[in-house]
């Protein structure tokens, strides 16, 4: 085969693959568009003639309390703040790891890694009961709390190696010039590290948003539901399931994280591919 | 590398006190929600802590009680092996095949490389579980499609010898940060090793497995192993899809975990599944470490 066949034949295999990858969000996409007896009909048309935007409205209004706005809200806030206590922590530890000089900095880091590796399940349970000594149960605080005590080592394995790509004479010179080790950190390292920050931020938004377990077992009342659980709650109520207004919110579920990829795109690929990672 | 421990840097000397106080949050995070809990959990799994009533240390009975009593613990056991062993190979070897796909120059790759991993960015959640469970269903799209060429309908999620394989797939299909990981190390192979073969006679077949796959085998490795300590945690999407069954055939270890804890309410037995179940994604991480002598390859 010639070359220009065999690059047809590549682009016949990716094409093929794109659509294994894309047919459920299409799928989701066009249902959602649709009167709900026909999102089960036998003939598929990807922009039905019924077009509607029904399911959209009674899916906002699907909650007797709450409207999905108001979860969309609550979980805003709760990836919000876990996102800012997670860049300040893991920053504040990472720039020790990379540029400071203390006593057991090999042992330390070496722990870092291992608590990488560390199944989250072995301290699911007692921290379930820690957190429920203390009256955190159906709060946000089982969240908030470990995110500003750094406790996902990848980011702070992320940005420790990109620290480490910055030249020490910056460090210097600002240190001559009378600079204290908070004002290189602030004023030298941070500003250089706005991509890894970026990067941090962002997994961190698509991995809180995206959590199920956790918010399963810290939350519990209506009120404080996110938009895992409000999803969750639409496909368990026992009366039968109302398709159109459940495939509608979870296409706008979907969003959030769709729209910050397509801005972000190049942090993901660049923190993926420096540090290899979990998906 | 040479040369930076000759230049005296501003801060090379040992300042304890600084360096601390930029670790506390993190000193203060691994002892309150790593290393505390840790120590409890294994402490609990010698108890038949529950959240009501009195606790009594029960030495090793929870572990007895695992091994010789524990239907389930066998079955949920058994389903997570198969769901690592179906799994793992399909994630490795599809992101692997894409990403030798993507590796040439190639038009639109940067369009691809982004459909290949919106996956990665949403498949996780709810929502995509939701998807899925709707694409899946007997009435649902997929058999659509697949009555058009005379085929199915599949019960893909209710019969019991379908739903775990399609579970994986699931999982599997969300290849595109490992995806990523292996791009970024094909493109750190040297291109003369592969004029070389050309050279030698070597056709693209012998290239891919004598010179691609030895020179990013570390990066397999690392593939390998994120994927089996991710696919023996699997939850979200069998929580939400099959909650289990039919059949219990996806009863996977989580969900017996979640259970007990969180529905029985056996918090000191569900520590000591958990611990078992970390000795076993060591053993196996372990295990596939120590294969990699033989066949990952080292530069230096």
């Amino acid at each position: 085969m010639n070359e220009k066949g065999k690059k047809i034949v590549n682009h016949l295999i990716l094409i093929a693959g794109s659509f294994i990858m894309l047919f459920p969000m299409v799928w989701l996409i066009s249902s959602a568009f649709k009167p709900g007896t026909e999102i089960f009909g036998s003939d598929f048309k990807l922009i039905s003639e019924n077009f509607t935007l029904q399911n959209f409205i009674d899916g906002w209004f699907i909650n007797p309390t709450h409207s999905f706005g108001y979860f969309l809200k609550n979980t805003f806030i709760l990836v919000g703040v876990v996102i800012v206590g997670t860049v300040i922590s893991s920053a504040l530890t990472a720039f020790a790891f990379a540029r400071l000089h203390f006593k057991g900095k090999g042992i330390l880091f070496i722990f870092m890694l291992a608590t990488m590796m560390l199944p989250a399940q072995v301290t699911l349970i007692p921290k379930y009961i820690m957190f429920s000594n203390i009256g955190w149960i159906d709060s946000y605080l089982p969240f908030i709390v470990p995110a500003f005590c750094a406790v996902n080592g990848f980011h702070i394995f992320l940005m420790v190696q990109f620290i480490r790509g910055i030249p020490k004479d910056l460090d210097e010179a600002a240190y001559i010039d009378g600079c204290s080790t908070f004002g290189i950190f602030l004023k030298i390292i941070m500003p250089l590290c706005k991509p890894v920050l970026f990067s941090i931020a962002i997994f961190t938004f698509i991995w809180t948003w995206d959590d199920y377990i956790n918010q399963l077992i810290y939350i519990s009342s209506v009120d404080k539901f996110t938009v895992s659980l409000f999803l969750r709650s639409l496909i368990d109520s026992t009366s039968s399931v109302a398709w159109g207004p459940l495939l509608a919110n979870t296409l706008i579920s979907l969003l959030p994280s769709i729209i910050l990829f397509f801005i972000a795109q190049p942090y993901f690929v660049e923190g993926i591919a420096t540090s290899g990672l979990k998906g | 590398m040479f040369g930076v421990k000759t230049k005296q840097i501003s801060n090379a000397k040992y300042n304890n006190k600084e360096a601390f106080l930029f670790l506390l949050p993190w000193l203060i995070g691994v002892a309150a929600f790593t290393i505390w809990p840790m120590i409890q959990s294994l402490g609990l799994s010698f108890t038949d802590y529950s959240i009501y009533g009195n606790t009594k240390f029960i030495g090793l009975d929870n572990y007895k009680e695992m091994f010789f009593d524990d239907r389930m613990f066998k079955t949920s056991l058994v389903t997570t092996f198969l769901y690592v062993l179906m799994f793992v190979p399909v994630k490795t070897v599809a992101a692997l095949l894409v990403a030798k796909l993507l590796n040439k120059k190639i038009k639109g790759m940067a369009i691809y490389r982004t459909i290949y991993y919106i996956p990665s960015i949403i498949g996780a959640g709810v929502a995509m579980a939701v998807t899925w469970k709707i694409v899946l269903s007997r009435d649902g799209f997929v058999n659509q499609l697949l009555s058009h060429i005379g085929l199915g309908p599949f019960d893909f999620l209710t019969s019991p010898d379908m739903a775990l394989g399609t579970l994986a797939m699931m999982g599997a299909w969300q290849f595109g940060s490992a995806m990523v990981v292996f791009l970024a190390a094909l493109k750190q192979v040297p291109k003369d090793l592969y004029e070389a073969a050309d050279i030698d006679g070597a056709n693209k077949v012998r290239q891919f497995f004598s010179v691609t796959l030895p020179m990013i085998s570390s990066t397999i490795l690392f593939n390998l192993i994120m994927g089996i300590i991710n696919a023996f945690q699997v939850f979200t999407q069998v929580s939400v899809i099959t909650n289990g069954g039919p059949a219990d055939s996806t009863y996977v270890y989580m969900l017996h975990l979640y259970r007990t804890a969180f529905e029985s309410h056996r918090m000191g037995y569900s520590s000591a599944l958990a611990w078992i179940l970390t000795l076993i994604i060591l053993g196996v991480t372990l295990l596939i470490f120590g294969s990699s002598k033989r066949w990952v390859y080292y530069e230096n």
